[in-house]
């Protein structure tokens, strides 16, 4: 029996399993954030697979993402991928001042962590903000919009395609929900006597093309958007212990660490967002 | 673990009620490591705006840039959530679930397919 004891005790001490100590070498708090933001990533990769499977279902008549977003602030052009390509750039900077508030936390530097906490905060407003008035210019639309026929296609103005327009300049002509351009003018009449204006998007139609598009836009950006802003509301409420001092009394920064682990991953949801809504 | 408030070298003990005790180790060259990450990101994503305009058909560059994408995710996962440092173990028990992701992608997908031709030949 003694024998026995000892060695169990030194299996114990031995295996990481054996009890007495985290296996994962990891303190519970960060393991629940990092099987909560698993979880997460799942509901967010189903998502995006039911916007791969409709994006399949519907190819040939999908709207180019470069024909849809293609503002810019106080610039009148088209810039496709610019703007959302500086909004990846704000959340990739504040991703990096999220892990310098946590590299400052590590050395107890209960000032550095303030300062680049808050930092964080502004990079994640700003990231909010942008998305904002993305969704604006979204929902808003073009000055023409298009026109939408009985059966629900699509048809839009070449001013509004700069892609197609440039190779084609017709004094008046129309894009096919295939991307096709329509210069028959008897055709052109038919459509526009069966056809209805609209102008932006919503949940039910989507001047750019098929509705699906829009909807899935505003679902999957939408929670991803809540996502930054919960962030930005929990970031704010540890910054505040943070000025409050009450880490520097716990004699440690895991608090920051976590809500770092949940910041980076709403950084990265983002980089598959943009590539799949915006690059492919 | 008498006093939880006392900070020790090599790590801390979390002072709630598992009191539990946290090895942590602090590389000065951390900072470095972060500073090096970001432009890698930085460069990457510049990339994939980049040869979006270029005349690169557009079979190739999907695959150009769902790869890219991943090497962005493996640095971040790897180095802002630190992952590349925590155990196997738990760094394995995080990443191998998303194979059920990947399965998931090819069974959709071959459907959102199915139902194109599906669309197509019926509608």
């Amino acid at each position: 029996m003694a024998a026995d004891a000892t060695l169990q005790q030194k299996n114990q001490t031995k295996s990481p399993w054996g009890g007495g100590r985290s296996p994962f070498n990891v303190s519970w708090g960060k393991m629940y954030m990092w099987f909560f933001l698993v979880s997460d990533a799942f509901t967010f990769s189903s998502l995006l697979v039911a916007y791969g499977v409709m994006r399949h279902r519907f190819t040939g008549v999908w709207p180019n993402a470069n024909d849809v977003f293609t503002h810019f602030p106080f610039y009148e052009g088209h810039v496709p991928l610019a703007y959302v390509g500086l909004m990846t750039f704000i959340l990739i900077m504040s991703s990096v001042t999220m892990v310098l508030a946590v590299d400052a936390g590590h050395r107890r530097d209960n000032k550095g962590v303030a300062i680049w906490m808050f930092l964080t905060i502004v990079g994640g407003l700003m990231f909010v903000g942008s998305q904002a008035w993305e969704w604006y210019n979204f929902i808003g639309g073009t000055e023409l919009g298009a026109l939408k026929t009985a059966d629900g296609s699509i048809y839009r103005f070449p001013e509004n395609a700069p892609h197609l327009h440039a190779a084609h300049p017709p004094e008046w002509a129309l894009i096919s929900p295939s991307q096709e351009i329509i210069t028959d003018k008897a055709l052109l009449e038919e459509i526009k006597r069966n056809a209805v204006p609209i102008h932006g998007a919503n949940l039910t139609e989507n001047e750019y093309g098929h509705p699906l598009f829009a909807d899935f836009f505003f679902f999957i950006t939408g929670f991803h958007g809540f996502h930054v802003f919960s962030g930005v509301v929990i970031n704010f409420i540890i910054f505040l212990n943070v000025l409050g001092g009450v880490y520097t009394r716990r004699g440690h920064y895991e608090q920051v660490e976590k809500v770092g682990l949940y910041w980076h991953f709403v950084d990265l949801v983002w980089v598959f967002v943009f590539t799949f809504f915006y690059l492919i | 673990m008498s006093d939880h408030k006392n900070e020790t070298h090599g790590g801390y003990y979390t002072g709630d009620i598992h009191n539990q005790f946290v090895e942590e180790h602090y590389d000065p060259k951390n900072r470095s490591v972060i500073w090096k990450t970001f432009w890698i990101l930085l460069v990457i994503t510049i990339a994939e705006v980049g040869i979006a305009f270029t005349s690169i058909p557009m079979e190739i560059l999907r695959v150009v840039f769902i790869v890219l994408t991943l090497v962005k995710a493996y640095f971040i996962v790897g180095y802002f959530m630190h992952l590349k440092h925590e155990t196997k173990s738990l760094a394995m028990s995080i990443v191998l679930p998303f194979i059920l992701i990947a399965y998931l992608i090819v069974m959709a997908l071959t459907e959102g397919v199915y139902l194109h031709f599906w669309d197509i030949t019926f509608f």
